[in-house]
């Protein structure tokens, strides 16, 4: 057991699968003898060589191109995209053929891959730099999409999509980096994909987050508890696809009242996505409309103004006091 | 046919007192920009990313001194010097780098995120490669309209092993676009230097295969820099012929400022090494040997430039945040 931040753990869940299976590889940009932006992939190169840990040129495109192609004949590449926001040069082969394979070859050729990529706001960062993109890879049939919000989760979860057999796009919190450190326990830990987890008990308000925005869904949830008398259940998603319908629908069907978080601009995001299912599964529970906290529907703006747009403690316990008194 | 050895001159004027006082005023410009940037970002007055160009500024001055103002260029997170070469005015892109109403952005760009309409400066993109399509669209509009101008495209070594580099080579020369393609060669792209990313180092070459004029330059020489830009220019101009061009050059700080010494991947020797380079001493020593400038003009563009950029410094201090309302414009036009 040891106290790790976000990095740390995630950099460990690599090592020890690496250690484990020969096949996989890690490839992106400055992954290896720098160690990676952000430090994730730190001491891989030291420990495997550049035959495992490849320094790719600054080409997207290529990186998830030949992934896929590893991919096919055996391997399992773990792809670095230095931030989500250049991701979509690379868009189309995930779109087009790490997600498709499996069905366009009826089953014969499959993706077992991972795409890690840093995403979200709130750092001081500039466009490209900042936004939340879950939504474009959670409406991909093919794909799964996990983010985790805490240094044992992030490690239990890559573990996880290191293992599954599907393409994973695992998104990475630049907020949540060194933000916390958690005891990790020193043998390896694998969580399943596609299972929520409820992270605080309740019976007056289901608030559904997941990445960044499970601790400001928490701190709301203990405002309104000591300042209101309002217990609410609070849902870290840790995958938004596929989603965990069941674990949400039951919360709800409970508190009769939803409201979702999430950084990604509204229209078309989870949150609609979660909201429908809630309706679908629900529909004779609900005491009140379902609400969504997110971004504005603008591109990501610099830093003077991201506070503004990022969803705060605040702007959750507005929406919250509103579907609780509705 | 790739024309590297092509020797003749551009048919530019001589050096005189006041290109030489033109040349050596931009380089300073641009640095003491940056330097003072550089003290703002320490302080927290800058968020986001600050990425210096310093020892890189005779690429943007050689190349924007032949250019007209209602010519284009267009370039990478890299530009404050291509945008202030190209007129700008300092106070407004140091408020933007502040993330102030008044900067060149309204404050929602961001130092990357530079565009200047009155100039024709097309922006700073961050997104590697990715304005280089966009920039022979920009010429091909000009052919379109029948326009004379030329479009100068800057980007950096890094942007080479992306498919857009290529894509647009191809296209600048199928379509015989006047384009400037300026590769800002400084060795490195992040901690990847050239040797780990490319299979062909000499980037100029790439322009042979796609059969336009191409050639290397040291893009520590202002003059040099000219020279061939001017060239370029005049083939763009006049025949529609696109060039390659690549600028060897070297920054001397950090990939940005939160890789601030820039040295896991390029040894302290090798920085001193090219600092002795320094494109601004090497141009002002050649000045005044040369009997264009005396060290009394020298000392004069200093002290307009120190006074110009503390100017600019105190504007965007003075300038005010955005209005929270501004994150919901721009967005579509409003009626
Ligand atoms: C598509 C894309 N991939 C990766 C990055 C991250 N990144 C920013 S700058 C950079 C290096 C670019 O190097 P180069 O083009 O040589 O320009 P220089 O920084 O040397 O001026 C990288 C990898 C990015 N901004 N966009
Ligand atoms: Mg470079």
């Amino acid at each position: 057991m040891a106290k790790l931040n976000m990095v740390k753990a995630l950099n460990l869940a690599l090592l020890q699968e690496m250690e484990r299976d020969e096949d996989v590889v890690v490839i992106g940009e400055d992954v290896g003898v720098d160690g990676g932006v952000f430090r994730v992939t730190e001491d891989l190169h030291r420990k495997f060589g550049g035959k495992r840990v490849i320094d790719s040129p600054l080409a997207e495109s290529a990186i998830i191109g030949t992934s896929v192609g590893m991919a096919l004949y055996g391997l399992k590449p773990v792809c670095e995209i230095q931030f989500s926001g250049f991701a979509f040069q690379c868009f189309h082969q995930i779109e087009n053929h790490a997600a498709r394979y499996r069905m366009r070859t009826q089953g014969r050729f499959h993706c077992q891959m991972v795409v890690r990529m840093p995403y979200g706001g709130g750092v001081r960062a500039l466009e490209h730099h900042s936004e939340s993109e879950e939504q474009f890879y959670a409406h991909i049939p093919g794909l799964k999409m996990v983010i985790p919000s805490g240094p044992r989760n992030a490690r239990g979860l890559l573990v996880g999509a290191l293992r599954d057999p599907d393409p994973v796009i695992f998104f990475e919190h630049k907020a949540l980096y060194h933000a916390a450190k958690e005891d990790v326990p020193d043998e390896i830990e694998a969580l399943p994909l596609g299972r929520a987890d409820v992270v605080r008990h309740g019976r007056d308000l289901t608030i559904i987050a997941y990445g960044a925005m499970v601790r400001v869904a928490r701190e709301a949830a203990d405002t309104l508890a000591s300042e209101d008398g309002a217990e609410c259940e609070v849902i870290d998603l840790l995958t938004v696809s596929p989603l965990d319908r069941e674990t949400i629908v039951a919360s709800v069907q409970k508190t009769g009242r939803a409201l979702v978080v999430h950084e990604a601009p509204k229209s078309f995001g989870p949150g609609a996505e979660i909201a429908a299912s809630i309706v679908e599964g629900a529909f004779l529970s609900l005491e009140a409309p379902i609400r969504r906290v997110t971004a504005y529907d603008v591109p990501f703006v610099g830093f003077a103004r991201e506070r503004a747009t990022v969803p705060d403690v605040g702007r959750v316990l507005a929406a919250a006091r509103e579907t609780l008194a509705y | 046919m790739a024309q590297k050895t092509e020797t003749k001159k551009a048919g530019l004027p001589a050096v005189d007192t006041e290109l030489a006082r033109r040349l050596l005023g931009d380089m300073m410009l641009i640095r003491r920009f940056e330097e003072k940037a550089a003290e703002a970002y320490a302080l927290g007055k800058i968020g986001g990313f600050l990425h210096l160009s310093i020892g890189e500024e005779a690429v943007a001055a050689g190349a924007t001194s032949v250019l007209r103002r209602d010519d284009y260029a267009i370039s990478t997170y890299r530009e404050h010097g291509h945008c202030l070469a190209k007129g700008a005015d300092p106070r407004r892109v140091m408020a933007e780098l502040f993330g102030r109403r008044d900067g060149l952005s309204k404050g929602k760009g961001g130092s990357m995120h530079l565009f200047d309409k009155s100039v024709n400066f097309l922006g700073g993109h961050a997104i590697v490669g990715a304005h280089l399509p966009l920039a022979a669209g920009v010429g091909f509009a000009i052919n379109y309209e029948g326009a004379d101008q030329v479009c100068v495209c800057y980007f950096g070594d890094g942007a080479v092993p992306q498919g857009e580099f290529h894509e647009a080579m191809n296209l600048s020369a199928l379509w015989k676009l006047p384009m400037i393609w300026i590769c800002e060669n400084n060795r490195y792209a992040m901690g990847t230097s050239l040797e780990r990313a490319l299979a062909q180092t000499e980037i100029w070459k790439f322009g042979e295969v796609y059969g336009i004029p191409s050639e290397p330059v040291d893009g520590m020489d202002v003059l040099a820099v000219r020279d061939v830009v001017g060239r370029a220019v005049e083939r763009a101009r006049t025949d529609k012929t696109p060039t390659l061009i690549e600028a060897r050059t070297y920054r001397f700080r950090g990939h940005s400022m939160r890789d601030p010494a820039g040295a896991v991947y390029r040894t302290k020797e090798e920085v001193e090494r090219e600092k002795l380079r320094d494109p601004i001493a090497l141009f002002r020593d050649k000045a005044i040997k040369a009997g264009w400038l005396s060290e009394a003009d020298v000392r004069a563009i200093e002290k307009d430039v120190n006074d110009r950029i503390d100017d600019a410094v105190a504007f965007a201090d003075a300038s005010p945040e955005p209005p929270v309302e501004w994150l919901l414009t721009d967005i579509y036009k409003e009626d």
